[in-house]
């Protein structure tokens, strides 16, 4: 969704000048403090009303991951995992995952659409679905797995940091909903002051490798984790040690785009020729209905 | 709760028990986190399963369902046998220095005066000692081995870790760290709270759970301290206000009670329960009964409530035997009781053994649901296959579903568990026909009236006279209720050092519950609620945050009963003198002339502390009691039970009698219990997060989160039964049946009890016909028709099952 009061700092496959009129933003970030994540779904209920999107009512399959995976209904899920770290001792695991929001977003670099993925001044990446020709090449390109293509629009989707909640001054939805304070929101910088003392916090509780986790392969994140095994990110279900922009993006971006240009040319060609040759298509012409009849 | 929610955020130690605060009371739990994270305050989880809370724990110990007085018994054999109590506390709070009659005794599980074939207590011997004067002998020294404190001291001395561990499965060093971290909150400057919820209420021993819990509380000097207590955190969000307004069959609003059938002397039903001092100096709060029952009296029936007639009291139904749930709906099976109303409630998916209950309403003649949703009572007599395979043909019941408005759909007040009223605003319309509760009664009400009016009757009296002066009689608006429950003068209120002085007018709204009179000059429908709303309006509507303690009396924030106040038996968080124990958690304090403080003292605001006046002022001892004398029928110490359906089928530590000798059974009901050979798994059922109840399963955003039954089983269990996550698995009781998927897990493990391997199997209860969730089975197909021993809450937690692949 496109927020007009933030400035766009980086566009995906556009050359032209980003805005700058207002200077320095805040650079923004949300802080998951998996100590304190109960794992009670409260911010993927959020999420769903506030994003005004339903997934389908599946199935259990055998765990407390309900629903399994990130889908383009469903841009946060809880990752339960039971981790016994040494014998006779057990801790289940909840990770709140969802998009991390880089600072050096993998998805935005490996867009080939013009505009369908934005990089605001205060850090939120987010997906303009208007513009996404639904090639997929985020998901290639995000070293956390995050986007979604839709079955209905086969565009993609993931979580906007609630870019149109912040642009107003306004919490995202899942931190609002947050019981226990897992879940806290603001400035980058005073992000990391708090982690610092839920770190300390957890040291003082024998978790000597509490960590905060905002990784400098992709130039740091948005959305951060406090850890309490901070040297071992990949128990919580995945979490990669390091994360980096897969080298095939680097490639891409630094040999192929002139191909890539000539193969949009040849899409925006063909789709003329389409026009010309056998007029709007049906689906165009039902939007068209469907406006007139807005409009009455 | 004793304190409330907030509160918790005071705490050092925090024992989740008998609950898991974090899965079924997600909001609340913020304050433990709160006191983890600002106070440096840790987490203790004990419970069957490694739950939601146990994530969050410091420390987690397992134990096995319905065990938990053994493991409590443990603490408090711990805490005396090292020393580790509050002993200034214990000496001037608590009856632990009471002379206890010579005739009482405890031998092989059974209390003196046990009648086998009433499966009831002669209670007669559980009594004090008492002197010339009417009061009870103490032994201020505790050397007289029949005092309260010797009696404790030898009953618990069973409970050594070696019998705990044997009992609960507990390793016996996790229950040795557990009383070693609880042990060290005796000091005065450490507090420990309890959060419990229905983990220990719906055991046939649950009062009792609750009681050891207390007891642990007292020993250690954690009652009436910010960040201590005894704190129930209730499963519905109005439960509280259930019980406080006397919805339960026994009750009435306040916990006063209905008189029993014997009790036609109004004045005999006023003596036995306005409580005369047992102590001297005490206050013992409950002498003022009378002026609560009169003023109750005069609320529902008005002018026709006078002196001459004892105020009505021969309107009041009088009680042959208590008629709880489990109660009504054996009669109901028996035939006995042909029509049934059912507000807010689905007692077929709610109560247990399904089979029974949709026996039961097969033999209505009528049914009548008053409900939002469209629930599984209402259509018990449909076919939904496997999970209500009954035949409609053969059912005759008429059944009338009433819908009623939600809470988002109405003006009024929930009570929290923390004892707050928070007065709340409708959000939305309701839907269709749907009506408020009381627009629904009051039709029907208005209905009976004049029939009764027209056509008379028995005993149409109390129906007629009752007092109905609502602006639209046909829809009571809940602030006309509100200001009821409040209480208002009848006629001027002089002030009681200056007669002359008229403080309330007649017709005002009271201010607290100190003003009412048992001379018909007030009239209150509820005399704990009093305060709620006065000439100043609606405070429980209030919303200041203002917390000039830093320790959470929020006193501006809605209203908490009794009296505003936030933390019960406030008057022991200080010592004997007047000082706080914790400068730190000074919540009150003598001044030299009143008790001031950040919360509302609960003690008479003069008595100086060389009055002696007990802290307890609701006890006509004035002191909290170890020995609970004759108020709880299944014995005044609690002791170690077995589930009725036990997987070790003997009870250790008295093997002839192995269940609550005093629990009530009925016939059919006994015939239906499993044996440890044929059902050799100890389930236990319980909430998940995503869900409430049965309703939410009719919401489209928990469906997602949460959208299929399913059971937990531990990897060994699985193992040995050859089962993996995502099987589909039968759970059978002896009752019932029922299939779901497995979830295989680390977190429930085999204990060893009794020499024997005892696994346990977890049923979430959620499931049903009716919503937009998958269907499901209804858990309380598999649960045991018996209930706690002294409020016949059903034993949903501990029962036995077996499992296999389906």
């Amino acid at each position: 969704m496109a927020s007009q009061s933030l400035d766009i700092t980086r566009r995906s496959a556009t050359t032209t000048q980003p805005p700058n009129i207002r200077g320095d933003v805040p650079q923004v970030a949300k802080l998951i403090d998996i100590s304190k994540c109960i794992g009670c779904k409260a911010c993927q209920a959020a999420c769903m009303e506030w994003n005004d999107y339903r997934d389908k009512v599946g199935t259990c399959n055998g765990t407390y991951n309900n629903p399994p995976d990130l889908d383009a209904d469903q841009w946060t899920v809880m990752r339960f995992t039971e981790y016994e770290p040494e014998a006779g001792k057990l801790e289940w695991l909840i990770r709140k995952d969802g998009c991390m929001h880089c600072a050096d977003p993998g998805c935005l670099k490996a867009c080939p659409a013009p505009g369908a993925i934005v990089q605001y001044g205060n850090g939120i990446v987010d997906f303009h679905e208007e513009h996404c020709i639904g090639c997929g090449y985020c998901i290639t390109g995000c070293p956390f797995n995050i986007p979604r293509l839709s079955k209905k629009d086969g565009k993609a989707y993931k979580c906007t940091l609630c870019s149109d909640r912040v642009a107003v001054g306004l919490e995202p939805a899942c931190i609002k909903a947050c019981p226990t304070g897992a879940l806290v929101f603001g400035t980058k910088d005073d992000m990391t002051h708090h982690a610092e003392g839920r770190i300390t916090d957890l040291k003082s509780r024998g978790y000597a490798q509490a960590a905060l986790y905002d990784p400098p392969g992709v130039g740091g994140t948005h959305v951060m984790y406090v850890l309490p095994h901070g040297d071992k990110p990949e128990i919580y279900e995945g979490l990669p040690k390091d994360p980096h922009i897969s080298a095939w993006v680097s490639v891409w971006k630094g040999v192929t785009k002139p191909i890539l240009g000539l193969g949009l040319g040849v899409i925006a060609l063909g789709g003329f020729i389409h026009y010309v040759t056998k007029g709007p298509n049906e689906a165009d012409d039902e939007d068209a209905k469907e406006d007139e009849h807005e409009g009455r | 709760m004793t304190n409330h929610w907030v509160d918790i955020k005071n705490a050092n130690l925090v024992l989740i028990m008998g609950g898991n605060a974090a899965e079924a009371h997600p909001c609340g739990f913020k304050w433990v986190t709160e006191a983890k994270a600002h106070k440096g305050a840790k987490l203790i989880v004990v419970d069957p399963r490694f739950n939601r809370s146990a994530a969050m724990a410091d420390y987690y110990a397992p134990i096995r369902t319905g065990t938990d007085i053994a493991f409590l018994g443990g603490v408090i054999h711990y805490l005396l046998s090292h020393d580790k109590i509050n002993h200034e506390y214990v000496k001037a709070y608590t009856n632990a220095s009471y002379l206890v009659d010579s005739a009482y005794g405890f031998e092989d599980g059974l209390f003196t005066g046990y009648e086998p074939a009433k499966r009831a207590y002669d209670k007669s011997t559980w009594s004090y000692v008492k002197g010339p004067d009417g009061y009870v002998e103490v032994d201020e020294t505790m050397t007289d081995p029949r005092c309260v404190m010797n009696l404790m001291k030898a009953h618990y001395a069973r409970y050594t870790p070696e019998v705990v561990s044997n009992i609960c499965g507990t390793p016996q060093d996790q229950f040795l760290h557990v009383c070693e971290m609880i042990a060290e909150t005796s000091a005065p400057t450490q507090t420990m709270t309890i959060m419990y919820a229905l983990g220990w209420t719906q055991h046939t021993v649950g009062t009792q759970m609750i009681r050891t819990a207390a007891m642990v509380q007292l020993l250690l000097g954690n009652i009436g301290m910010a960040g201590g207590g005894l704190n129930a955190l209730r499963g519905h969000s109005n439960i509280q206000g259930l019980t406080d307004l006397g919805l339960l069959s026994n009750l009435l609003p306040g916990y006063m009670t209905l008189p029993m059938e014997k009790e036609t002397d109004f004045q005999k039903y006023l003596d036995v329960r306005a409580l005369k001092p047992l102590r001297p100096g005490q206050l013992s709060y409950w002498q003022n009964y009378p002026k609560f029952h009169v003023s109750l009296m005069k609320a529902w029936y008005g002018d026709a409530a006078t002196k001459d007639n004892n105020y009505a009291y021969d309107y009041l139904p009088k009680l042959d035997k208590i008629y709880d749930i489990l109660q009504v709906f054996e009669l109901m099976h028996q035939g006995k009781m042909n029509g049934y109303f059912c507000q807010g409630f689905n007692p077929l998916a709610s109560f247990p053994n399904k089979a029974k209950i949709g026996g039961a309403l097969a033999k209505l003649k009528y049914l009548v649901v008053i409900d939002p949703l469209a629930t599984e009572t209402s259509e018990f007599w449909q076919n939904f296959g496997p999970y209500n395979d009954v035949d409609p043909t053969k059912i005759q019941t008429e059944v009338f579903r009433l819908p009623s408005t939600c809470f988002a759909e109405e003006n009024g007040s929930l009570v929290n568990s923390s004892r707050w009223l928070q007065w709340h605003y409708q959000g939305a319309d309701p839907p269709g026909d749907a009506k408020a509760d009381p627009e629904i009664v009051a039709g029907l009400f208005l209905k009976l009236r004049e029939l009764y009016r027209k056509e008379g009757g028995a005993y149409p009296d109390p129906i007629v006279n009752l007092t109905w002066n609502y602006a639209i009689p046909a829809a009571p608006h809940s602030e006309e209720l509100a200001k009821e429950y409040n209480g208002r003068a009848l006629a001027d209120l002089t002030d009681p050092v200056d007669p002359t002085k008229v403080v309330l007018k007649a017709g005002q709204q009271l201010d607290s519950f100190a003003q009412l009179k048992d001379d018909g000059s007030t009239a209150c429908g509820c005399w704990i609620f009093s305060g709620a709303w006065t000439e100043k309006g609606n405070m429980m509507a209030r919303r200041d945050t203002a917390d000039p303690s830093g320790l959470g009396e929020t006193l501006g924030w809605a209203f908490a009963w009794p009296a505003n106040r936030r933390i019960l038996y406030n008057r022991a968080s200080c010592n004997p003198a007047g000082k706080p124990w914790d400068p730190r958690r000074d919540i009150i304090h003598w001044n030299g002339s009143k008790w001031v403080g950040f919360d509302v003292p609960d003690f008479k605001p003069d008595s100086a502390p060389d009055q002696d006046m007990g802290p307890f002022i609701m006890q006509p001892e004035g002191v909290a009691r170890f020995f609970t004398l004759d108020k709880i029928i299944d014995g005044p110490f609690p002791e170690h039970y077995e589930p009725f359906e036990t997987p070790i089928g003997t009870n250790p530590l008295h093997p002839k009698v192995i269940s609550n000798p005093a629990a009530r059974v009925f016939k059919d009901d006994l015939e239906a219990f499993g044996t440890a050979k044929d059902f050799p798994y100890a389930a236990t059922t319980y909430r998940l997060t995503e869900h409430f109840h049965f309703w939410t399963k009719h919401a489209m955003i928990n469906a997602i989160l949460q959208p299929e039954q399913f059971v937990e089983i531990g990897e060994e269990l699985a193992k040995e039964k050859g089962l993996k996550a995502g099987d589909q698995v039968m759970v059978r009781s002896n009752r019932g049946f029922l299939k779901a998927v497995a979830v295989v897990t680390k977190r429930i493990k085999p204990l060893t009890v009794n020499g024997k391997t005892v696994h346990t199997v977890g049923v979430p209860i959620h499931w049903g016909f009716k919503g937009v969730a998958k269907n499901g089975y209804i858990t309380n197909t598999l649960t045991p028709y018996v209930g706690d021993a002294n409020v016949q809450t059903p034993e949903f937690k501990s029962f036995l099952v077996d499992i296999e692949k389906a």
